[in-house]
């Protein structure tokens, strides 16, 4: 099947907006700067653009049904080709996946894809419009809270691995800090484990400190096929390997302390970029985190690590940064994450793309991996703990 | 960002900056309203859970039994093909303990959550609920519960006829 | 897929339900300075440098060059009719007392206009391409909504 595609995609310029709390701009205005840095970035208007993929996650949060249709002008979709996709958070690595076969199928050389999230319409927070997703019969009313499944899945991880709290919260002191550099990030802070371990329990065992913030933004990417990727830029970066897998919804039905779905979707896109040993062959990597097991539990599905062994020999602030810091032995969610950066779900997604764009071209300041990577992974995650999708990019 | 570009854009506002009017905003409430059909093995197991016991459904492929029940196999995707009580015990999967209400409030007192294998589903086949009668510290994966049950005359076919699961000892 | 008759009398057949989130829509850029215009009496839009398009509502971005769109122009609160429609139900599908007339209004001078009601002319009297005028709510008592203009009526 993968055999069969010959024409080669690559990402030529990448646009974002602030991510904030709340943001005054409409979420057609944000998704309009984000589009717009990209075409600028890849020195292309968008006369040049054959088709528009849009990514945005539940309409309950922006508070406007057919979302997509909505923020169409705002993405350059105006009379043009244009298709939202969405598979929950995993929508802002599927959006330029879905990009992808847009231009490798042939049908189109140049295409736009586009991510926004506007939560702070949901007033007063967000998590209401969340409550939404699960099943109206059977979770509904027991009074379920999003922050539930999570937890849950995070006792399970500690459990069967014998992890401890100390250990994830490493995670957090990592990504809040790297965002430092980030211009954009809602949620840069200098915090110790200690301030994680003593942050208001929200549902045990996860607490404040644990959690990305719900956040507006956007962010977009421009692909080319290859021979107009080379006549526009000298630094294309290839998309060389996509991946993506759903489980069933019935996610009490299954182990939760590993994401099998992730590493079906990461072996997809691994076997077609032809990784053969992801922690050798991958240089920098942005595994989704929400939450700060999250990012171990995604490298774990990304085969990084094996399982239960991501934090084996973290136990403190200057292990994680020898580990996976930016000039660590494998460097982690260099951008900051969603747990510095952000998390405005579908542009979340999508920032990790950037983040792996710029990293490989060398174009990210302060927060450069210091390992010259030549090939980089970026992953997100969805639904009820159920959707994996992968992306591998090299130059 | 990269270092090629000098200005990213967004215009921040504080909720204080709504509430005293410098921002301008439209409220509204959609108010949309459901009756969702409860197809043939929810409202089965609906049905039974007012009698007070927990039916699944049972896939002879893979032998599993399924609870919640579904009339098809995810997995073998053919018909499940038998109707199986299972038992109001069971054994704790994974649990947790939340401050936080559906819409993200404090809880003045927290719930204890869990998923619970049910004696009598197959390895793995949990099911969500919440426990009772126990406090948070003491609860452990592994745990043995059992369902605390509405009065008969109180149920009405709905995942909260069992109130919540309580600790048993067993010897 | 074997369909089973419900073998309990009173198997459930509905479960009741509701989604009911608040929400709170910024204006955002333009819009701010759209309703602000209407807050004083003034139909505003924006201007595209490059096709020259007037775009009310306006945008700042035009959605055929995607410019970024900063020249604010005022707009007559004049135009024509472009479309209509007589409206015998409300939005919950219940029949009006009177019929209300909505119409699509093509504002003089942009390439765009407002959905409005028209006012002070009988149904059978609307024609595409009729002239008509905004007529404002009082300056007091406008909040920088769409209802400042309280409906356009025809002129001559």
């Amino acid at each position: 099947m993968m055999a069969s595609i010959k024409r080669k995609v690559a990402v030529i310029g990448a646009g974002i907006t602030l991510f904030r709390r709340r943001l005054k701009e409409t979420g057609r205005e944000l998704s309009f700067y984000a589009t717009k840095m990209a075409l600028e970035q890849a020195g292309i208007t968008l006369d040049d653009v054959d088709a528009v993929v849009c990514g945005t996650a539940p309409d309950a949060f922006d508070g406007v049904h057919m979302k997509g249709e909505y923020l169409a002008d705002g993405m350059g979709g105006h009379r043009r080709p244009f298709v939202r996709v969405y598979v929950g958070g995993g929508t802002g690595v599927f959006t330029p996946i879905a990009a992808w076969w847009h231009v490798a199928s042939g049908h189109f050389d140049i295409v736009l894809a586009v991510a926004e999230e506007k939560m702070s319409s949901c007033f007063p927070h967000p998590q209401k419009a969340f409550t939404t997703i699960f099943d109206p019969i059977y979770t509904r009313p027991l009074g379920a809270n999003l922050v539930w499944i999570f937890a849950l899945e995070m006792q399970r991880y500690m459990h069967v691995h014998g992890v401890k709290k100390e250990q994830i919260a490493t995670i957090a002191v990592k990504n809040k800090r790297n965002a430092l550099d980030h211009p954009c990030a809602q949620l840069p802070a200098k915090i110790t484990v200690k301030d994680v371990l003593e942050s208001e329990v929200m549902v045990w065992p996860v607490q404040r400190l644990d959690i990305s913030p719900p956040s507006d933004g956007a962010a977009a990417v421009v692909m080319a096929a290859e021979h107009v990727a080379k006549q526009l830029t000298d630094d294309p970066v290839w998309m060389e390997g996509v991946g993506w897998c759903l489980d069933s919804t019935y996610w009490t039905n299954r182990d939760l302390y590993y994401p099998k779905y992730v590493e079906y979707a990461a072996r997809m896109a691994y076997k077609m970029a032809g990784i053969k040993n992801p922690p050798k062959e991958i240089d920098v990597a942005e595994p989704y985190d929400p939450f700060d097991y999250k990012e171990a539990h995604h490298a774990e599905g990304l085969m990084l690590a094996r399982k239960g062994e991501y934090l084996k020999d973290v136990k403190d602030e200057d292990d994680i940064f020898a580990k996976y810091g930016r000039d660590g032995d494998l460097p982690i969610c260099p951008s900051g994450g969603l747990l510095g950066v952000g998390n405005p779900i579908a542009a979340a997604g999508m920032m990790k793309v950037c983040e792996i764009f710029w990293q490989l071209r060398k174009e990210a300041g302060k927060r450069q991996v210091k390992n010259d990577p030549r090939t980089g992974v970026a992953q997100a995650w969805g639904d009820l703990m159920q959707v994996g999708t992968v992306m591998v990019m090299r130059v | 960002m990269s270092v090629k570009v000098k200005e990213y854009r967004g215009t921040y506002y504080s909720r204080k900056d709504l509430e005293e009017g410098r921002v301008m905003a439209f409220k509204d409430r959609p108010e949309a309203r459901y009756a969702w059909a409860t197809g043939v093995a929810m409202g089965r197991f609906l049905a039974e859970l007012k009698q007070g016991r927990i039916v699944g459904r049972k896939c002879r492929v893979c032998g599993r039994v399924l609870v919640p029940p579904r009339m098809f196999c995810e997995m073998c995707f053919r018909p499940t093909d038998e109707w199986v009580y299972v038992s109001d015990t069971g054994t704790v999967l994974t649990y947790s303990v939340s401050y936080l209400g559906p819409a993200a409030e404090r809880l003045k007192e927290p719930i204890i959550i869990a998923v619970i294998q049910l004696d009598g589903a197959s390895p793995g086949i949990g099911i969500l609920h919440k426990l009772g009668e126990v406090k948070p510290e003491e609860v452990k994966v592994g745990m043995r519960v059992k369902a605390v049950w509405k009065p008969p005359e109180e149920r009405e076919g709905a995942i909260t006829d069992i109130l919540y699961f309580r600790p048993v000892e067993e010897g | 897929m074997s369909v089973e008759r419900s073998r309990l009398p009173d198997e459930i057949k509905h479960w009741y339900g509701d989604m009911i989130c608040d929400y709170t829509y910024t204006l955002g850029i333009a819009g701010e300075k759209f309703f602000t215009g209407l807050k004083e009496g003034r139909i505003l839009g924006t201007r595209c440098p490059r096709c020259g398009a007037v775009w009310v509502p306006p945008s700042i971005y035009c959605p055929d060059c995607f410019e970024e769109l900063t020249e604010w122009v005022e707009v007559p609160d004049e135009g024509i009719v472009f479309s209509f429609t007589i409206a015998h139900a409300g939005p919950d599908g219940k029949p009006l007392q009177e019929p209300e007339i909505y119409a699509f209004i093509l504002l003089d001078g942009a390439d765009g206009g407002l959905l409005h009601k028209l006012g002070e002319v009988r149904p059978e009297e609307v024609y595409i391409g009729m002239r008509v005028k905004a007529v404002w709510a009082p300056e007091a008592e406008r909040k920088g909504a769409i209802t400042d203009i309280r409906y356009f009526k025809p002129v001559e």
